[in-house]
């Protein structure tokens, strides 16, 4: 399937070259002390291969690539620098979206203009296809939904039938495909059509909250579109990065489920993942609210004290008061940390990239495993814009709906301070029973307000 | 290339792909999400072959489709990725600059 190319060897070696640099970038990407270069390295392989190709044998239409290249970079580069931290999630979708579109495209052309030789390589640009132009609509409409354009979760009987049907079609036409029974305009178009249509009807009813899931299956599935596209070109740099990041995608999409208590084909198939799921379970007690002032007392003269941020934080831009008032207290001699649940942010991994971003050093943050045992020893767990994930029922409530899921134990610190808007309930719409505790107290306000003026009061105490 | 030895390719690939993140820190997920996604962007070299390959006025309209997207993939999530890690440091990076409060 792979013969007939001869195409110059140094071409392909500076290939083999940006396949070495891709996997090298990406390993050094796994460590926050060499993540930097990482992406160093892998953008000198990006840059290797996209200079290389321009010698590719055989090659013409530069006075259509050229701009090409320009229109798609200069957007992607001016849109890139702009986005906030917090917007992050669906700019990666939208640019993961363009890479699936582009495999789609290259399946698109090699198979209108019969590029494809024997009956393995057409079947692999066919797969490729499908796969990409899945990814390429479902990411767009993952965008939307993220970065609030589509508001609406669409959802009818019949739903999961229409996806298998338009499925089954799309695969009905990649196999005459395929097979070489019959390529005409009209079949590949069609084939290419439904494609993209069951991207839409199969992203459109999955809720807001398992977006981030949803991305990182597109990511994996690119990947996989760029590597089969590779065997069709025959080009080893397409083959390897995209089989690695499929693979490496696959697996960051089932951590990140595991994360958020989810498995993948629930998912995709249950339509969960909006607001307003079951609210259960009777919550004892009362809420105990606490003036900053006091608040402030009971920290500044804590010995441990751990920070536990959620995404409401992150909405109010109140990471950067955070870090100021958390430097006050280590000036104080306090022990500080910060607890970070995989779900925190947006997706597993946002708050983190949120806090480093008001300046928080990333050995001050600790993930769910490190943490845990920690609370018993902590005078004050400090929860700010974090509800569910810090909710007890997780551990005890077997008929809650997020029994099971892993939990921050923020209930086992000595005092607990909570920082909250006002008293609604969580994103899943489940009473929290960590605010009725004993030992909690609750001080309201917004999270920027409230962080200020405990700011003040811990100048105080001095 | 043939079939059997590009099926070895993939498998490592596969694996390596596997060995890669498994190890991973939750922190760097958002970022390393990126990092691929990025990685991806390859295809842009993909899409000019094809673009650079095509024919009809039909082939060359989606090869160019092709190539624009690509290259928003590579440089989309080349610069999101950079600006991220950007800002990752330790405390020890941290006292070596004076502090902006």
């Amino acid at each position: 399937m792979l013969a007939g190319m001869s195409a110059d060897s140094g071409v392909q070696a500076s290939y083999f070259v940006t396949a070495v640099l891709f996997i090298m970038g990406l390993k050094r990407m796994s460590s926050p002390v060499t993540a930097r270069s990482g992406i160093l390295w892998a953008g000198a392989g990006m840059l290797v291969a996209t200079l290389i190709t321009f010698l590719y044998p055989g090659m013409s239409n530069y006075g259509l690539i050229l701009p090409a290249m320009l229109i798609g970079g200069v957007l992607a580069w001016w849109s890139g620098k702009r986005v906030a931290m917090t917007n992050m999630p669906q700019m990666i979708a939208l640019y993961n979206g363009m890479g699936g579109g582009a495999a789609a495209a290259i399946a698109a052309v090699e198979l209108y203009r019969g590029g494809t030789e024997g009956y393995a390589s057409t079947t692999l640009a066919v797969a490729g296809g499908i796969i990409g132009a899945v990814s390429f609509s479902g990411s767009a409409i993952a965008f939307g939904k993220l970065q609030g354009l589509i508001t609406r979760s669409i959802r009818f009987r019949g739903q999961q039938l229409l996806n298998l049907l338009l499925l089954a079609a799309a695969l009905l036409l990649g196999a005459l495909v395929a097979a070489q029974l019959n390529a005409s305009l009209a079949v590949v178009t069609g084939f290419f059509l439904l494609a993209l249509l069951l991207g839409l009807t199969m992203t459109l009813p999955i809720g807001g909250a398992d977006m981030p899931v949803v991305i990182s299956l597109y990511n994996a599935l690119t990947g996989l579109a760029v590597g089969l596209e590779g065997f069709v070109l025959n080009n080893a740099a397409m083959i390897i990065a995209g089989t690695v990041v499929g693979s490496a995608g696959t697996l960051l999409t089932q951590l990140m489920a595991k994360a958020m208590n989810r498995s993948l084909g629930n998912v995709l198939f249950s339509g969960f993942g909006d607001t307003g799921a079951a609210a259960t379970g009777e919550v004892s007690g009362s809420l105990k609210p606490i003036e900053a002032s006091d608040a402030g007392v009971m920290m500044a003269f804590a010995s441990k004290v751990i920070v536990v941020p959620g995404y409401g934080m992150a909405v109010a831009q109140a990471q950067h008061k955070v870090w100021e008032l958390c430097q006050l207290l280590i000036d104080r001699g306090v022990q500080l940390r910060f607890a970070i649940h995989p779900v925190a942010g947006r997706m597993p991994g946002h708050m983190n990239v949120l806090l480093a971003e008001a300046g928080v050093p990333y050995d001050l943050i600790a993930d769910l495993d490190e943490i845990n045992a920690e609370f018993e020893t902590a005078d004050v767990a400090l929860i700010i814009g974090a509800n569910d994930v810090v909710n007890p029922v997780a551990r005890t409530d077997k008929s809650s709906p997020i029994y099971g899921m892993p939990i921050l134990n923020a209930d086992k610190a000595k005092n607990v301070i909570v920082i909250k808007r006002g008293k609604g309930a969580g994103f899943s719409g489940i009473e929290n029973a960590l605010f009725y505790l004993d030992n909690t107290r609750m001080l309201y306000g917004d999270g920027q307000k409230a962080a200020a003026e405990l700011i003040q009061a811990i100048k105080a105490v001095e | 290339m043939t079939g059997m030895v590009a099926l070895y390719i993939f498998m490592l690939a596969a694996f390596t792909g596997y060995e890669v993140i498994s190890r991973v820190p939750v922190i760097l997920h958002t970022p390393l999400m990126s990092g691929s996604n990025f990685v991806h962007g390859i295809v842009l070299v993909g899409a000019m072959v094809a673009l650079g390959g095509a024919h009809t006025p039909l082939e060359k309209t989606i090869g160019f489709i092709g190539v624009l997207l690509g290259a928003g993939n590579a440089v989309g999530g080349y610069v999101v990725t950079e600006r991220m890690l950007e800002m990752f440091k330790s405390s020890r990076a941290r006292a070596a600059r004076p502090r902006p409060h």
